[in-house]
């Protein structure tokens, strides 16, 4: 049986870590992710989980404090957003790499500067090759069900690598929607109990974790932990195979909205592609064959997927929710290009840069979008990649 | 089944490595000798040693050994050379040399 609730993405994510009950919680407060500590702390001092919690003093420590509990034996997460996130940088590449299947809920917010508070992808595409499986949510009920599926990925055999849970700074973290909530009694019967093999506080069977490695061992290792990340897509599958078979909801890899028939696919992550999905309804309703492909997981990268899910199309717009600095785009539109050409589909691919640090995106942006797209293909159009949507400019 | 990490060596292909290189064994650091990395040596004169025990516990290393209350000579295996235990001893029963060798002087 579920319960229909409303709740902001924070309250959602902290419910389902309250019915999870993982062993350990260290955390540090960021805007926007404050509010998941802090509604845990209540849970636990009302006695309604009896995780153990551990305020730190920054997040170097929540990040090294997470890695020491699961390294420990503990099951272990931690949440942060943003700054929070860029400090922990050195720990986010040891918790993979000693390959800790500990959980970090991010609200994803901008990196400085200028400082803002907002959302935009740039916190976790900054830690995308940081060997962290990264899955991000459009809803409120995404982040929910995506944070269920988080531990049974992270702690499979054929992954034991750390997973980042994604939803979106304010957009879903603090606005309010209608949620199915699931029973306690099934999330920990899907999540399971943690019973690891090796760890720390194994009487009898000492170990050593994050040893010095001469260079004879080094390289092996990091291909060891690449294959990992490599097997963890079909364990990802597996475990939304069978979480949607229990509680009815969820995608795998990506969703594909009316993208069948689409001559022209948004392909898009987070919560824009709401505003993408209504747009192609209303496109829909004018005759246009317009679809939305929703990036669920960009860690790991499911290049062949997406390159057979789009070989179809006249033209695909991809969606960039952070800038690389680089003069070439940003990590989904480089790495979905490059994608596209090794799997030969030669579509036309026009990268777009939207709504960095809080900024508006709207339906009638989606509509121009693929109106230009349409543009492009059929009249040849001259365009420039990676153009700023919404953006005040003199250029016409 | 527990890796029996004795048997990985650096021809072991990368598949059979454990998971993040994790060390299936305890005390496992002796077997590498860092003694290697001294520059200047300790020397022990047993007949100057009183057996007061200073020394053994401000060694960073572990590198005297002690058994029924009695220092026995230095662990040049895993002794780094730092000279520490040379300041704690109060009746010159250890002194410095230089090189990786502890060679002792004549008529000390």
């Amino acid at each position: 049986m579920s319960v229909k609730d409303r709740m902001s993405g924070n309250e959602a994510v902290a419910y389902a870590i309250k019915q999870v009950n993982p062993d350990v919680m260290p955390a540090f407060p960021i805007t926007p992710s404050t509010e998941i500590p802090q509604l845990v702390s209540n849970y636990i001092a009302n006695n309604e989980m009896d995780t153990e919690f551990i305020p730190v003093e920054s997040e170097h420590s929540s990040m090294s404090a997470t890695i020491g509990a699961e390294a420990a034996g503990a099951r272990s997460l931690t949440a942060t957003s943003s700054c929070g996130l860029a400090l922990m940088w050195e720990e986010l590449l040891l918790a993979a790499s000693n390959r800790m299947p500990c959980v970090l809920t991010l609200v994803n917010r901008t990196l400085s500067g200028p400082i803002n508070i907002n959302c935009d992808h740039s916190d976790a595409m900054g830690a995308r090759d940081t060997g962290w499986i990264q899955i991000f949510a459009e809803s409120n009920q995404e982040a929910y069900d995506n944070f269920i599926q988080a531990y049974p990925i992270a702690e499979d055999k054929r992954v034991h690598l750390p997973v980042m849970i994604c939803q979106d700074g304010f957009i879903t973290s603090h606005a309010v929607q209608n949620i199915v909530l699931n029973e306690d009694e099934e999330v920990q019967d899907f999540v399971g109990e943690y019973h690891p093999e090796e760890f720390l506080l194994n009487d009898g069977n000492p170990i050593a974790i994050g040893p010095y490695s001469i260079s004879s061992y080094a390289m092996e290792a990091r291909k060891a932990q690449e294959m990992a990340m490599e097997n963890s897509k079909e364990v990802i599958i597996e475990v939304a195979r069978r979480y949607k078979e229990k509680f009815g909801r969820g995608f795998e890899l990506f969703e594909e909205y009316k993208t069948e028939d689409a001559d022209y696919i948004m392909v898009i992550m987070g919560s824009a592609a709401g505003t993408a999905k209504q747009a192609v309804d209303d496109l829909r309703e004018k005759g246009m064959k317009v679809g939305v492909l929703k990036l669920r997981v960009f860690r790991p990268f499911p290049a062949e997927e997406l390159a057979e899910a789009l070989k179809n199309a006249k033209g695909i717009a991809i969606m960039e929710r952070t800038e690389s600095y680089n003069g070439h785009g940003g990590p989904l539109c480089s790495e979905l290009r490059a994608a596209l050409y090794e799997h030969k589909v030669y579509t036309e691919a026009v990268c777009y840069t939207y709504g960095l640090a809080g900024r508006d995106f709207t339906v009638e942006h989606v509509y121009d979008i693929f109106n230009e797209v349409n543009d492009i293909v059929v009249n040849g159009k001259e365009y420039k990649q990676h153009r700023y949507i919404n953006l005040r400019t003199k250029e016409v | 089944m527990r890796t029996d990490v004795s048997k990985i060596n650096e021809t072991t292909p990368y598949e059979d490595l454990t998971e993040g290189l994790i060390m299936h064994a305890g005390g496992t650091a002796k077997e590498f000798k860092t003694g290697e990395w001294r520059t200047n040596t300790p020397v022990f004169y047993a007949e100057k040693c009183k057996q007061c025990l200073l020394c053994a516990p401000v060694c960073p290393d572990g590198c005297i050994p002690v058994k029924d209350g009695r220092r026995a000579d230095f662990d040049y295996d895993h002794c780094k050379g730092c000279g520490i235990c040379v300041k704690a001893c109060p009746f010159g029963a250890l002194a410095m040399v230089e090189g990786v060798e502890p060679i002792k002087e004549e008529g000390v």
